[in-house]
Order: C-alpha cells, then sequence, then structure tokens
C-alpha cells in the first residue's frame, strides 16, 4: 500500500467546517408542538470528525436532516461552507434494482458527473477505496451487510463531498465486522481529509473513532457535554484508555436517561 | 483538531477480504435442465388430468358426442386447423388487434398512472374513479362503443383499451405508493429532484408492481377483445372471435373447441412471458427466489 510506503502521511483536512448557531426546530401538528432541537449550538473545524451520542428524542436525526438540507430549521442558522453535504444511513439504503457499481455510478451522474466511461472508472475506483472491487457487479441482496455499508459509503463519497453526515452506520453490523469498519473509516477518512458527524448510540464506537464526543440531551435536543478524545490513532475499541472514556461519557447519558424518569 | 498523524499498519489489511468472503457465499444453482423440468412436470401432469377428466364425462354419455366430442376429435381438428394459411391469417388480426389495444392501453395507463401517483389533489378526484372502471365489466361498455364507432375496430379497441389501461395505472400507482420513503430520502441526499427523482429512484423501485399491472392488464385486454369480436362482427375479416362464433353457428363443436384451445393457449403463452419479465425483475432485487 501507499501508506504504508510513505514515512509519515500528513493529512490535509479538506472538509467543510460546520458552524451551528441558536439552531432550532418545532413539529407543529394541529394545537400541539414539540420542539425537537432547542437552541443548539455547535463549532465543528474543516475535516474534524465528531461523534455525537444520545438517547432516544434527542432529535438526532431532524439535526441531520437539516445539515443535509432536507428539513428546515424553525428558527437559528446553520452553515456548511460551500461544499455538498452527504449523508449515510444506517441500512446503506442502497438501490436493489442496481448492481454495487451502478449505485455508485447514479451517486456521480446525479452530482453532475459527465461521461458514462468516465463514471465508471471514477465508481471503480470509488469501490476500490472501500476494498470492493471484486463485488462491483453483485447486487445488493447478493452483499452481506458489512460490505452494503461500504457501498453505500462508497456512494456517498462519490458526491465529493465535503461533510460526510453518518447515522448509525454500523448499528446493524456484528462487533467483528464494525471493528474492521471503523479501520476501513478511519483510513478513508484520513486519505479524504473529508468532515464527519457520525451519529451513534454506542458510546464506545464514539470514543474509537472521533477526535470530539457530543453528548445531546433529549426532548429537546441540545449539547449537554462535550468530551475531546486526545488519543493516539489508530485506536483499538477494546484497549483501556478507550474504555475508560466510555465510561465517563455512559455516566454522562445515564445521568440524563434519569432526570427524564420522574418526567 | 483532527489528529494528523497515523501509523502505517492502519493500512487496508486481509481481514476485510475474509469477512467479505466468509459473509457472501452463492448456493449452487440447479443446472437448466433440470429447472426446466421441475418447472415443467406439474403443469404437463394438469393437463394430462383435465383431457382424462374430459374423456371420462365424454365416456359416461352426459351429452352426445356432435355436442360434447372428445378430447381426440378435437386435436385432429385443431392439427388440421394449423397446417392451414387462412387460420393463421385470423391469428393475426386478432394478434394485431391485441398488441395495438394492449399498447395504447400502456401508454396511457402509465401517464395517468404517473400523474395520480405524483399529485395528491388528483388523486383524491380520480383515484376511485380508476379502481371503479377496473372493477366494471368491459363487456357493459360495448352497446356504447358501437353507437359511438359504429361495427369497426374502434370499437373493438375502444374496449380494450379501457379494460386494460385502468389496470396498468393501478399497478403502477399502487408501486410508488409502497416505494420505501428511504429510498425516496437516499434519492434526495443525492441531489435528485422533482421528474430526476421520479426516473432514477421512484419508477424503478416500483417496477416490480408495475409489471404485475401491465399483466393484469394483459388478462383485461385479452378478456375485452375476445368479448369484443364476438360482439362486434366487422365486416370482411375473420379474426378469430369470428371463426369461434362461425363454428357455432355451423354447430360445428370440435372446430368451436379447438377454437377455444388455441384462444386458451395464446393467452397462457403471452402470460408466460410476463411471468418471465416479472420474474427476472425480482430476482435482480433478490424479491421471491
Amino acid at each position: 500500500m501507499i501508506m504504508a510506503a510513505a514515512p509519515i502521511p500528513t493529512r490535509i483536512p479538506s472538509g467543510s467546517p460546520i458552524t451551528i448557531d441558536h439552531l432550532s426546530r418545532t413539529f407543529t401538528t394541529g394545537s400541539t408542538s414539540v420542539a425537537a432541537i432547542s437552541d443548539m449550538h455547535l463549532q465543528i473545524a474543516p475535516g474534524e470528525f465528531v461523534c455525537i451520542v444520545g438517547a432516544s428524542g434527542c432529535g438526532k436525526t431532524t439535526l441531520l436532516n437539516i445539515i443535509a438540507g432536507l428539513d428546515h430549521p424553525t428558527s437559528g442558522s446553520i452553515d456548511t461552507g460551500s461544499g455538498v453535504v452527504s449523508l449515510m444511513f444506517q441500512e446503506g439504503a442502497l438501490f436493489p434494482w442496481l448492481s454495487a457499481r451502478e449505485n455508485v455510478e447514479l451517486g456521480l451522474r446525479l452530482a453532475g458527473m459527465k461521461g458514462r466511461a468516465d463514471r465508471r472508472e471514477r465508481a471503480m475506483e470509488l469501490l476500490g477505496l472501500v476494498q470492493l472491487t471484486d463485488a462491483a457487479e453483485r447486487h445488493p441482496h447478493e452483499l452481506s451487510g458489512g460490505m452494503r455499508q461500504r457501498v453505500s459509503l462508497a456512494r456517498a463519497l462519490a458526491q465529493d463531498a465535503s461533510v460526510l453526515l453518518m447515522d448509525e452506520p454500523f448499528g446493524a453490523l456484528d462487533a467483528m465486522t464494525r471493528d474492521v469498519l471503523h479501520d476501513e473509516l478511519e483510513r478513508i477518512w484520513f486519505e479524504t481529509g473529508v468532515t464527519i458527524m457520525f451519529v451513534t448510540h454506542n458510546v464506545r464506537e464514539a470514543a474509537r473513532l472521533g477526535d470530539r464526543i457530543l453528548v445531546l440531551a433529549s426532548r429537546p435536543g441540545r449539547v449537554i457535554a462535550e468530551y475531546p478524545v486526545d488519543l493516539d490513532r489508530p485506536r483499538r475499541i477494546e484497549s483501556p484508555e478507550v474504555s475508560a472514556l466510555a465510561a465517563e461519557v455512559t455516566d454522562c447519558l445515564r445521568k440524563e436517561v434519569r432526570r427524564h424518569a420522574n418526567d | 483538531m483532527p489528529t494528523t498523524e497515523l501509523t502505517p499498519d492502519l493500512a487496508p489489511d486481509t481481514t476485510v477480504a475474509g469477512l467479505d468472503k466468509l459473509e457472501t457465499f452463492s448456493s449452487p444453482t440447479a443446472s437448466r435442465a433440470s429447472r426446466f423440468y421441475s418447472v415443467l412436470w406439474p403443469k404437463l401432469s394438469a393437463v394430462v388430468l383435465a383431457l382424462v377428466l374430459w374423456q371420462i364425462v365424454v365416456w359416461l354419455g352426459w351429452k352426445p358426442t356432435y355436442v360434447l366430442p372428445g378430447p381426440a376429435t378435437v386435436f385432429s381438428e385443431l392439427r388440421a386447423l394449423v397446417v392451414n394459411g387462412s387460420f393463421w391469417h385470423s391469428v393475426g388480426i386478432t394478434m394485431r388487434r391485441a398488441t395495438l389495444g394492449f399498447a395504447i392501453a400502456l401508454v396511457i395507463g402509465s401517464v395517468i398512472g404517473a400523474v395520480v401517483s405524483q399529485s395528491s389533489i388528483v388523486r383524491r378526484a380520480f383515484g376511485s374513479f380508476i379502481t371503479g372502471l377496473q372493477t366494471m365489466p368491459s363487456i357493459v361498455w360495448f352497446p356504447f362503443a358501437i353507437l359511438l364507432f359504429k361495427l369497426t375496430e374502434s370499437a373493438i379497441l375502444f374496449v380494450v383499451v379501457l379494460g386494460a389501461a385502468p389496470a396498468i395505472a393501478n399497478g403502477l400507482i399502487f408501486g410508488v405508493d409502497h416505494v420505501p420513503p428511504l429510498l425516496v430520502r437516499a434519492g434526495r441526499v443525492l441531489g435528485a429532484r422533482g421528474f430526476t427523482l421520479f426516473r432514477s429512484v421512484i419508477l424503478p423501485a416500483a417496477l416490480p408492481s408495475y409489471v404485475s399491472g401491465l399483466k393484469q392488464g394483459w388478462a383485461f385486454a385479452w378478456r375485452s377483445l375476445m368479448a369484443g369480436e364476438l360482439l362486434v362482427i366487422v365486416g370482411n375479416t375473420s379474426s378469430l372471435g369470428v371463426r369461434l362464433d362461425f363454428a357455432r353457428t355451423m354447430s360445428d363443436a370440435p372446430l368451436l373447441l379447438a377454437y377455444m384451445i388455441v384462444i386458451l393457449i395464446i393467452g397462457l403463452c403471452v402470460d408466460a412471458v410476463f411471468g418471465a419479465i416479472d420474474r427476472r425483475v425480482r430476482r435482480t432485487r433478490g424479491l421471491g427466489s
């Protein structure tokens, strides 16, 4: 591999910063209104890997939808720079009628890339990046869960996004596959320089991957705690340092959940 | 700030390849011949059973043989038919009408289905109307069609289209309604909006239901066409329906039954084509077997 041959590769954080200011989102049906997100502030550096953990009702889906441009805030502002924002789902959401390669090619076409042959070549490059060159012609139902998520990642990368939002992307995978995909994602994050916002229920996963962990409160969603992760990469999910940090974050999360017991 | 150094041992290792190999395996597929055999023998047995029952009824003497002839008589009549050029001319006339009627229904049904599925106002106005049309027996339309078009081929085509188009439209509407919202969301994240979203995501996702609609539309078209050919006799054309009616007039029971078998076989063959398309569409998506 090129990386092994290079002395010490340096990462160029080329992704966009994310600035969220006084962001609120309220859903109103009839006379009742529910605040999904209330007065949220967030500053994410270019190329940063931020993990977000929170219990149910922390408004994470709403937050991701707003950042991805699928929904609008009720008040406040959000700035993701000039680049494309991509969103990767827990279930992969691949198009079942297209092969792995065609899924990525569609991503390229919708991103405005001209030329069928060029798209094909680029799609194969991206599948190579997630180590799926051999599975390019297979359809989603012929791939394992982990492989589907990698195709999904390749498709997201096809958008040449400067911000990559990930909604519990590895939640449905077994521990071993997840471990391997953590390595893969870290490598790709390193190579592309993209900004990643990674939502997860798994606190250890957050400590394994993030530069920073943000804990969200529930109903309404807002940031209540922030943990910088000052551990060298690559980390191992079972290492004592990762476990210690995960325990700390879990305590914080547990306090937040208990607070709702007396609601 | 992000860490700017990464140690080389993070390079992709072979664990990924190993996991992929273990998690995906292709089950051995049966040979084409044995698959063909396993599909064919139940069908053949059913045909044989039907013929045996038919023969038994004839032997029991429920009706005289000039009214209800046995399979042997009918099949020798059929054998004489298929070597006759004018028979194939009749099949040609009927199939041309079927193809033309179905093609018109395909265009009209697809356009209406697309519009209704995308607009909630149009749907509220016409949605139940389309279903109503579909439940209406197409033969009810013939008196009106004859008033409108006289005894012409247009009258037949009019009813064929009215029979098939609602089924095709409904197939598409049903398909669009059942597109997983996640796929639509994924399409939007990828930057597809409006017509691009419909063409690249919604329509392909709705394809299995659409094909089912086409299959059903064909069944309706074929039924309407046969009814039409019996009711609307267009001068100087001898379609299959005309020949069937002629056989009845002549009280030629073996010929009449031979034509009925022809009509049945054509219907089954076209249905088999749609069935093959349907299976192919589903297999690509990993639906069913």
